[in-house]
């Protein structure tokens, strides 16, 4: 047992815990915040995928004494003030889920490549980038455009992808 | 998983006090090949020692010709990094290369160097430039280091804490990826260095990452894809999965040699 403290969304938290507890146990038992999902528990879907520090990472594979000291940023603390996130209403504006289990895993994923890829986003580079993040719903379509709508409207460039282009002008 | 006691040591010294005082101690670094194996309860250590806590093994420097990065760098922090960028352009790409963004976030180069899994990306490029790997208590070239399946000269309780790449003239890789596991069917890193080539493949080896002799030979003579043609690669010595069949690896790697040498300087990755 170990007292493990962390910054999560934004708040100090303490608790006494087993040295064997995943983060995603910590968060989703210790804290409830159960947005957070495990879809898979080996690494390879990304539905439990949050930030620490700021960087991305699957949950179900990081012990809580890795993450202790660290600022943890969950799919509960991307809105801000009761205003979602971008990204989130880019998903809701552009049907990106249907069963939703693995949707806190793809915006928590893509939240973070628009914040710190260092080059453009096009759809090529956000299909290659989210490659960790398994959707068995979707077939990823409206997931990228999602997450192009949303990138360009934070970093204030053009849509890249031409499909998109129309339908803004469009909508 | 098994239960096991964690600790964060600060220096190299408290790392291995604390080995040394596990019953059943191993390391940990990125946690992302031993974390998921803790989890199948394929093994059950008492204690694990995080090393990424640990400054002296993080970082990348060049040095007296050398391109030195600590164990406990990441694989993104190697992708990113401008001076291996300049230095050895296929050594950021091969990093770049490896699992997806979340997983580079957190996988080390030290980790995967001592694991030393068949189908891992780094042990080709240590391999394949005859870099030096640096322990708590030793130096150890590449062509000691990989021993087999898993398997490396480490001793019990011995930290890699730094791996120094020699700087080559020229540096390529070519990577045939399972779009699956993301992993290495087949891929061959080759460098040369004044008139001295080193060729290495990884995912292939039925005893893991090794040496192409006469590849190698043929390629410091002529520098050029068409010297190795002719070459072939006998299936004996490769695995067969569900992946592929030893045949089938034997002609990806002439294919995977091809193609590094056609593209000097760049990683290249099929799926
Ligand atoms: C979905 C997924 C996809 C992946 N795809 C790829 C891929 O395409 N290519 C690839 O190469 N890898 C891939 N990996 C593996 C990944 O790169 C691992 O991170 C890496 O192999 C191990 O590094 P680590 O830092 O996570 O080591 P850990 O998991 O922490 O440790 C691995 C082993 O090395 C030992 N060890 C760790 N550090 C040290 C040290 N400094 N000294 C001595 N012993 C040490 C540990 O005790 C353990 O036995 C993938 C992993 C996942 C989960
Ligand atoms: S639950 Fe973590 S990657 Fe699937
Ligand atoms: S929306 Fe169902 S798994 Fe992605």
């Amino acid at each position: 047992m170990a007292l493990i403290s962390m910054t999560v969304n934004g708040v100090q938290v303490s608790q006494e815990v087993d040295d064997s507890t995943l983060l995603i146990e910590f968060l989703r038992e210790k804290l409830k915040l159960t947005g957070t999902h495990m879809g898979c528990d080996t690494t390879q879907c990304g539905c439990c995928v949050v930030h620490i520090d700021g960087v991305s990472a699957k949950s179900c594979t990081v012990l809580v004494g890795q993450a202790a000291g660290r600022s943890v940023t969950t799919i509960e603390g991307l809105a801000k003030g009761g205003e979602l996130h971008p990204l989130q209403k880019a998903f809701r504006e552009h049907h990106a889920l249907q069963c939703g289990f693995c949707t806190p895993g793809q915006i928590m994923a893509g939240a973070e490549l628009i914040a710190t890829y260092p080059g453009e986003l096009n759809e090529h580079v956000v299909r290659e980038e989210m490659e960790g993040n398994l959707c068995r719903c979707t077939g990823y379509h409206n997931i990228v455009r999602a997450i192009l709508a949303a990138g360009a409207e934070i970093r204030g460039t053009k849509i890249t992808d031409p499909t998109l282009a129309s339908h803004s002008v469009e909508g | 998983m098994y239960p096991f006691t964690y600790h964060r040591p600060k220096t190299i010294a408290e790392a291995q006090q604390a080995f040394s005082e596990g019953m059943d101690a191993t390391f940990l670094s990125g946690g992302h090949t031993l974390l998921p194996t803790l989890k199948q309860r394929l093994a059950a250590p008492s204690d694990l020692i995080d090393v990424t806590g640990i400054p002296e093994m993080q970082g990348i420097e060049e040095a007296g010709g050398f391109l030195k990065i600590g164990a406990a760098t990441t694989h993104d922090t190697v992708f990113a990094s401008p001076i291996v960028r300049r230095l050895i352009p296929a050594l950021s790409g091969l990093a770049g290369s490896i699992g997806d963004r979340h997983v580079r976030h957190r996988g080390t180069i030290g980790g995967s160097t001592a694991n030393n899994d068949p189908s891992a990306d780094y042990p080709s490029a240590v391999l394949g430039l005859g870099a030096t790997v640096i322990t708590d208590r030793r130096e150890m070239a590449s062509d000691d280091f990989f021993v087999g399946l898993y398997e490396t000269a480490r001793e019990p309780g011995e930290i890699v804490t730094r791996i120094d790449f020699p700087v080559p003239d020229i540096a390529c890789y070519a990577k045939f990826r399972s779009p699956a596991s993301r992993y290495s069917i087949v891929a061959v890193f080759v460098s040369k260095t004044g008139s001295a080539v080193r060729v290495a493949v990884t995912g292939a080896g039925a005893s893991g990452v090794f040496r192409l002799p006469e590849f190698e030979e043929a390629l410091s003579a002529d520098f050029r894809p068409e010297a190795i043609a002719h070459l072939t690669v006998d299936p004996d010595m490769l695995l067969s999965d569900m992946s592929a069949t030893a045949e089938y690896r034997a002609d990806l790697i002439r294919v995977m040699a091809r193609r590094a040498v056609e593209k000097p300087g760049q990683i290249q990755s099929f799926k």
